[in-house]
C-alpha cells in the first residue's frame, strides 16, 4: 500500500548518494541546521507567547487569550504583522550599519547553538574547545546592539547602547569565570564531557559544589541577555525602547528573535553546565527501573530532561521579569564588578581545594 | 585547490582589504568596525592553522570585549577631523621614517629569508580530536611559566597603573553608595508608635 | 557584628525568595480579567456617558433653553441658540455638544433645572467621519427617544439623592 512511498524514498536516497563526499556533508549539515534552527524558532515564537501569558497570570490577568484556541495563534498573528511592517530608516542614520545589526546580534545567538549537545552525541559540532568558543561567540552579540544605538542617529538608542556596551561586558567577566569554575570541575572545554563529568545521580552534578557559580552564572545570563530586572538598555520607562527604538517591522523583529534565542541559549547552557544536561535526576537508581518499558525510557536519560531543564530555567527568567523592579544602572555596575567577580574568584580557590582534597562524590582519586 | 585554500585566499584577501579600511575611513565608527572585521578574519586564518585556542581567544578577548570598549569610546568623542589633519604635513617626514623602520623590521623578521618550506619544514598535522588548549596549557604551565606569570604581572601593573593615574577625587562631589542604600532595612526607616485613640472634648 | 550577619543573609538572596514566592502565589490566585465584549463591569446609575436630551411624556422637548448647561462646561463643548416659539415659549434652535471637546465631568446634567441634557449608560460609540462625534440637537434628540427608559429607570433609582 506504501510502496509509491517507500519507492520514493528509496529514489531520493539514491540521488543523495549519487553526489560526491563533501556535497553530502554539507548537505547533511544543512539539514541538521534546519533540523535545530526550525524547532528553535517556534521555540522563540512560543516563549514569547509563554512570557505574556505567565507574567499576565503572575498579574492577575490571563494574558492573551483572543486568537486562535486559547490565544495558541497570538505569536503567529505577531509575526505577520511584524512581516508586514514598513522598516522605517531614520533620517541622519547610517543606513548600512542600522540594516546590518540586527543580523549581527541574531547570528551569534544562533551560532552558538552549534556546539550545544542535546544528548549523547546529539550535537551539531562537537569541538574541543566548546566552552571556549560559546563565550567568543557569545560575547560578538553586543555588536549588533551597539551598532544598532550607534547607527540610529538617536539619542535614546545611544544611551541604550552605551549602558548595554557596559553591561555586557562587566557580565561577561562574571560569567566567563563561572564558566572557569565548570571547566576546573570538568577538566574539560568539551560540553558533552562537561555533562558526562556530571553522571551518577543528581547530587553529582555541579549545581551544588558550585553553588554560588550556578546562580552568578545564571544571573549574569539575565544580565547579559539585556531581561528584567537589567533591562537598562531597552529601560522603556526611561529611554523609551533604547538601542530598538528606531526599528521597527522585520528588523525589529530580529532583535526580538536574537533576546529570545539568547534566553533559550542561555537556559541550556545553565542546564547542561549545573543541572546534568541531558542525564536524568534518578539516575542512582537500580537497573531494574530503567528497564520498564516506557518508565525506563522517560525516567533515563535523554533530551526531554534537558528540554524539561531548560524550561525551568525559562520559567525562572519569565519569573524574574514579573517580580523584580529593575535595577539603578550604578547599582548593575556594582554588582557586576565588586560582588560577582570577587565571589567568583574566591569560589576558584575553594574549588580548587575541593579538587586538590578529592572532594567526593564530585572527584576522586583517580 | 582545496577548500582549506580557497577559504585562506579569501579570508586572507578579507583581512587585507579591512585592514586598509581601517587607516582609509574617515569615519572612525567604522574604522573600528573594520578593525573587529581584520580581527575576526585573522582568527579565521588562525583556525585554518589548527590554532583554534587562539582563534577562539583572539575573538573573545579583542573582538568580544577590547574592540567594545574601543567602540565605547570612539562613539562618545566628536572627533573634529579638520583639527586632526592640521599636523599631517608637519608630522609626516617622522611618520614615514618610523613606517619605513616598521616595514624593514617586518621584512626582516618575516621577509623571504627566514620562511619557506625549505626553512622550516611543513608542520605535522594533527587528528581531528587533538586538543590544542590541552598542549598550550601544558606549554604554559610548565616550560614557560616563569614568562608567563611575570607577564601577567606586568598586566595587572598595568591596570593598577591605569587607573591610579586616571582616578582623581574631586571634593564636593555627590554620589550615592549602593551598598549603604540597600542594606537599611524597616527598622531604620520607619518607627511604629502606637497611641490610645484621643478624647473628643 | 549586625552588618556582617545582614552580609550574609544578602548572599542567601532571601528578599529575592521572598518576592518570587509571592508571585509565584499569585500564578495561581483567581484572574480577574473581564473579557470585554463578552462580560461587562456593572455600571453605575450615575454613569456618566454618551449625552442625550429628554422629553415629556407628552412628546414636548424639555430644554427651556436657560443656557446654564453652556455657562457651566468647563471644556466649552455647548453651544446653544434660542429664540421664541410661535406658542410664546423659549426653545433652542441649536443644540450642540463637541464630544471631541466634552471631558464627561457631568456638570450640565447637574446644572439642568428640568432634567433634559442628561448622559446616558452609552459608552460604546464611535465616530467614522469628521463630525460624526458632534452632536447636534436632532441627534440628542434621537439618542433620548432611544433610550428614555434607561434613562428614567437611573433617574428614578437616584432620585432619593438628589
Amino acid at each position: 500500500m506504501f510502496d509509491w512511498f517507500f519507492n520514493f524514498i528509496n529514489w531520493l536516497v539514491a540521488i543523495y548518494e549519487s553526489w560526491p563526499l563533501g556535497v553530502q556533508i554539507t548537505f547533511m549539515t544543512l539539514v541538521k541546521i534546519v533540523a535545530l534552527m526550525a524547532p528553535l524558532m517556534v521555540c522563540v515564537a512560543y516563549l514569547t507567547f509563554a512570557e505574556r501569558k505567565i507574567i499576565g497570570y503572575m498579574q492577575s490577568r490571563l494574558g492573551p487569550n483572543r486568537v486562535g484556541p486559547r490565544g495558541w495563534l497570538q505569536p503567529i498573528a505577531d509575526a505577520v504583522k511584524l512581516m508586514f511592517k514598513e522598516i522605517i530608516i531614520p533620517t541622519g542614520s547610517n543606513k548600512y550599519l542600522f540594516l546590518i545589526s540586527p543580523i549581527l546580534s541574531i547570528a551569534p545567538a544562533l551560532a552558538v547553538w552549534a556546539v550545544i549537545p542535546f544528548n549523547d552525541g546529539m550535537v551539531l559540532a562537537d569541538i574541543n574547545a566548546g566552552l571556549l568558543y560559546v563565550l567568543a561567540v557569545t560575547s560578538l552579540g553586543v555588536y549588533g546592539v551597539i551598532i544598532a544605538g550607534w547607527a540610529s542617529n538617536s539619542k535614546y538608542a545611544l544611551l541604550g547602547a552605551m549602558r548595554i556596551g557596559a553591561q555586557i561586558v562587566a557580565y561577561e567577566i562574571a560569567m566567563g569565570f563561572a564558566l572557569v569554575g565548570v571547566l576546573m570541575a570538568a577538566g574539560s572545554l568539551n560540553l558533552g564531557e562537561i555533562v558526562k563529568g556530571q553522571s551518577g545521580s543528581i547530587f553529582h552534578w555541579y549545581w551544588l559544589p558550585l553553588l554560588p557559580l550556578f546562580l552568578i552564572y545564571f544571573i549574569s545570563g539575565v544580565a547579559e541577555t539585556n531581561r528584567a530586572p537589567f533591562d537598562v538598555a531597552e529601560g522603556e520607562s526611561e529611554i523609551v525602547a533604547g538601542f530598538h527604538v528606531e526599528y521597527s517591522g522585520m528588523a525589529f523583529a530580529v532583535f526580538f528573535l536574537a533576546e529570545y534565542a539568547n534566553m533559550i541559549l542561555i537556559a541550556a547552557l545553565a542546564a547542561i553546565m549545573f543541572l546534568g544536561g541531558w542525564l536524568s535526576p534518578f539516575q542512582g537508581l537500580p537497573e531494574a527501573v530503567f528497564a520498564v518499558p516506557v518508565l525506563g525510557a522517560v525516567l533515563g536519560g535523554g533530551i526531554h530532561w534537558l528540554l524539561i531543564k531548560m524550561s525551568f530555567f525559562l520559567f525562572c527568567f519569565l519569573w524574574f521579569r514579573a517580580t523584580f523592579p529593575r535595577y539603578r544602572y550604578d547599582q548593575i555596575m556594582r554588582l557586576g564588578w565588586k560582588v560577582f567577580i570577587p565571589i567568583t574568584i574566591i569560589w576558584l580557590l575553594v574549588l580548587g581545594l575541593m579538587i586538590l582534597g578529592n572532594v567526593p562524590p564530585w572527584w576522586s582519586a583517580a | 585547490m582545496g577548500v582549506e585554500k580557497v577559504l585562506f585566499y579569501i579570508f586572507a584577501a578579507m583581512m587585507v582589504i579591512s585592514a586598509t579600511m581601517v587607516i582609509t575611513v574617515r569615519n572612525p565608527i567604522r574604522a573600528a568596525l573594520f578593525l573587529v572585521l581584520t580581527f575576526f578574519s585573522s582568527a579565521v586564518l588562525w583556525m585554518l592553522l589548527e590554532a583554534e585556542f587562539l582563534a577562539i581567544v583572539l575573538v573573545l578577548v579583542y573582538v568580544g570585549a577590547v574592540m567594545v570598549l574601543f567602540l565605547f569610546v570612539v562613539m562618545m568623542l566628536d572627533i573634529n577631523m579638520d583639527r586632526l589633519k592640521e599636523g599631517f604635513i608637519r608630522y609626516l617626514p617622522f611618520g614615514v621614517l618610523i613606517a619605513l623602520l616598521m616595514v624593514g623590521m617586518i621584512i626582516y623578521v618575516v621577509g623571504p629569508g627566514n620562511f619557506g618550506l625549505d626553512k622550516i619544514a611543513e608542520p605535522a598535522r594533527h587528528a581531528a580530536d587533538y586538543n590544542n588548549t590541552k598542549a598550550l596549557g601544558m606549554v604554559l604551565y610548565t616550560d614557560y611559566v616563569y614568562p608567563f606569570e611575570i607577564a601577567a604581572v606586568l598586566l595587572l601593573v598595568a591596570i593598577v597603573a591605569a587607573i591610579a593615574l586616571t582616578m582623581r577625587r574631586r571634593e564636593g562631589t555627590k554620589y550615592q553608595k549602593p551598598e549603604q542604600q540597600i542594606s537599611v532595612n524597616r527598622n531604620e526607616r520607619v518607627r511604629l508608635v502606637k497611641m490610645s485613640a484621643e478624647q473628643k472634648k | 557584628m549586625n552588618s556582617i550577619v545582614r552580609y550574609f543573609k544578602g548572599l542567601m538572596l532571601l528578599e529575592l525568595i521572598r518576592g518570587l514566592r509571592l508571585t509565584g502565589r499569585y500564578l495561581f490566585s483567581r484572574k480577574v480579567t473581564l473579557q470585554y465584549p463578552e462580560d461587562k463591569t456593572p455600571i453605575s446609575n450615575r454613569f456618566r456617558g454618551l449625552h442625550a436630551l429628554r422629553r415629556y411624556p407628552n412628546g414636548e422637548e424639555r430644554c427651556i433653553a436657560c443656557k446654564l448647561c453652556e455657562a457651566v462646561c468647563p471644556a466649552l463643548a455647548i453651544t446653544i441658540e434660542s429664540e421664541m416659539r410661535e406658542d410664546g415659549t423659549r426653545r433652542t434652535t441649536r443644540y450642540d455638544i463637541d464630544l471631541t471637546k466634552c471631558i464627561f465631568c457631568g456638570y450640565c446634567e447637574e446644572s439642568c433645572p428640568v432634567d433634559s441634557i442628561v448622559e446616558t449608560h452609552v459608552f460604546e460609540y464611535h465616530g467614522e467621519e469628521r463630525g460624526d462625534l458632534y452632536m447636534t440637537k436632532e441627534k440628542l434628540l434621537a439618542v433620548g427617544d432611544k433610550y428614555e427608559k434607561q434613562i428614567a429607570a437611573a433617574r428614578k433609582q437616584d432620585s432619593a439623592y438628589r
